[in-house]
């Protein structure tokens, strides 16, 4: 890892509903490339980038470009830079496509510019042809192309990504790793992904959370390539796609 | 029939002023999931202030009646706004606290208006054509009842454009759906709380100088007597639903006029009964979305 790290997170500890969940993780972001975040159901990974964010009951430190921003609130550091792709998408359902779009338009330097604008209807196309339809009644996929639209909308320093291809169906889990992995080129991404494929394809570091810690960091494909650390630290086997010489796509 | 006829059009007429507290009730609940018991002080400060108003231009005179309405809207919406600052904000995500504050707010502010208004009904001195009745199908309709059913329309029109086609409105209207995640864009959704809380102010504050129109008196008592069926309607409406509140405002009101006449002043039980019937079969109101 080299330069400074866009997001350093120190000693961060959260609690939901007065029971801590998160017990002082400590991990960097560089500035370029995706870096996941793997672990078992329930160890924590969403509960680190909600902290991070501000959206749950925090302390310890979190960094920003070298600025602390753990004091202050969600919409401020949001509006510092950070683009935030929820879990199970969190569409405004009763919101058109356009609205949900315009809602997140951060305005400003920092918000929807022309080129912004063309980038997103570039990635996807199908969400101009829906513009004016509720996004309740959107698929899962569709939703989740919404979902990563409003956070590429604007200009952001870092993208929180939380489990993007959950639950859709393998053609759209492509899709969706190829719109990150464009996305990949522009901004630093910290992912949560349980697809090791989609890790494999896209991310260059990662950080493994397991009962609230973080229990390994380093290279992706260090870990990926160690199919009896990969069975310890998540408790899957490693399913390795058809090139396994490939270099992840952020990377390129 | 002109029983009926006049039933209806009085019940409308009432639905109109349930409106006017309920829009505001429903929209706060629906954005910030706070539930306002102080909501009916917004709408007695608007009616002592409001007649103060209008009656320093002209007691009984149309211009005196607009200005008492504009001043009315103004002195609620101040009055909500200034307590969502000052109250409810520092007890951001403690709904149970807020809900405390705002049931402590309207017992205190009954007792101040006591203490400068004095305790009893005041009689008001309204327009000679909002005294009067005019007959619609044989029925001598109370020409307040026109006055209320075109404020409530022209509120529900006014608040369905503001959170349609304004920015605050698209923050609003996600904000019902998901709070949280208007944050996670960036977004300072405490402004659109004080927005919603002065907009809800404002309705309460016209309707208070509606409802002595109406009843032809003001007292400090006024609003609590209409929060309690504007909470009805409500929840029978869905709590954040406006359409819900306008549908429930007319069911609650014209079953409750037709109850009173028709079953021996049963009214305001007949619209309990309704409130725990929708409750059993479909807690979340008739236009709620499901929890």
């Amino acid at each position: 890892m080299s330069g400074t790290p866009v997001l350093r997170v120190r000693d961060l500890t959260a609690r939901i509903a007065g029971q801590e969940v998160v017990h002082g993780v400590t991990f960097d972001v560089p500035a370029s490339g995706v870096t996941a975040v793997l672990g078992r159901n329930g160890v924590g990974k969403t509960s680190t980038l909600r902290a991070v964010l501000g959206l749950i009951e925090r302390s310890g430190e979190v960094e920003l470009d070298g600025v602390r921003v753990d004091a202050e609130r969600t919409d401020r550091i949001v509006r510092r830079g950070v683009g935030y792709v929820p879990e199970d998408r969190e569409v405004f359902a009763g919101l058109t496509v356009a609205e949900n779009l315009r809602l997140a338009d951060r305005g400003g330097s920092g918000g929807a510019t022309p080129e912004r604008r063309a980038l997103v209807d570039a990635l996807f196309p199908d969400l101009v042809a829906r513009a004016q339809q509720r996004a309740g009644t959107l698929s899962g996929g569709q939703q989740q192309m919404v979902s990563l639209a409003r956070a590429l909308l604007n200009d952001n320093r870092i993208l929180l990504v939380d489990e993007p291809t959950k639950g859709l169906a393998p053609r759209i889990v492509g899709e969706v790793a190829e719109a990150l992995a464009a996305a990949a080129q522009t901004v630093p991404i910290l992912l949560v992904e349980q697809n090791l494929q989609v890790v494999e394809r896209l991310a260059e570091r990662v950080v493994v959370i397991d009962a609230g810690r973080v229990v390994h960091t380093g290279p992706a494909r260090e870990l990926l390539d160690d199919a009896d650390r990969v069975q310890r630290l998540l408790g899957v086997h490693a399913e390795r796609p058809a090139d396994e010489t490939a270099e992840p796509e952020a990377a390129r | 029939m002109s029983t009926l006829v006049l039933l209806l059009a009085t019940g409308l007429g009432l639905g109109g002023l349930y409106f006017l507290v309920a829009s505001g009730l429903s929209l706060i609940y629906g954005l910030m999931g706070v539930l306002n018991f102080a909501h009916g002080s917004f709408l007695t400060l608007g009616a002592f202030v409001g007649l103060a108003a209008g009656n320093a231009v002209g007691a009984g005179t149309w211009g005196g009646l607009l200005l008492g309405l504009a001043v009315g809207a103004l002195t609620g919406a101040a009055a909500a706004a200034a307590t969502e600052l000052g109250l409810i904000r520092p007890l951001y995500q403690r709904h149970i606290e807020q809900v405390l504050v705002t049931v402590g707010l309207s017992l205190a502010t009954v007792a101040l208006f006591e203490g400068i208004w004095g305790p009893n009904p005041r009689p008001v001195t309204r327009t000679a054509w909002l005294g009067s009745t005019t007959e619609v199908l044989g029925a001598r309709v109370p020409n307040t009842a026109f006055l209320n059913v075109l404020a409530a329309a022209a509120v529900l029109c006014g608040i369905v454009a503001f959170l349609r086609y304004t920015r605050y409105g698209l923050i609003i209207r996600a904000g019902v759906e998901n709070r949280a995640m208007v944050t996670a864009l960036g977004i300072d959704v405490r402004r659109a709380f004080t927005l919603v809380f002065a907009v809800g102010g404002a309705a309460a504050g016209l309707g208070g100088v509606l409802a002595t129109q109406s009843l032809n008196y003001v007292s400090p008592h006024l609003g609590a007597s209409l929060l309690i069926f504007a909470f009805i309607v409500t929840v029978i409406g869905g709590m954040g639903s406006l359409t819900g509140a306008a549908v429930a405002s007319v069911v609650v009101a014209v079953l409750q006029q037709l109850a009173n006449f028709y079953l021996d002043n049963t009214g305001d039980l007949i619209v309990v009964l309704l409130l725990a019937l929708v409750l059993l079969v479909r807690p979340s109101g008739l236009m709620g979305r499901p929890a």
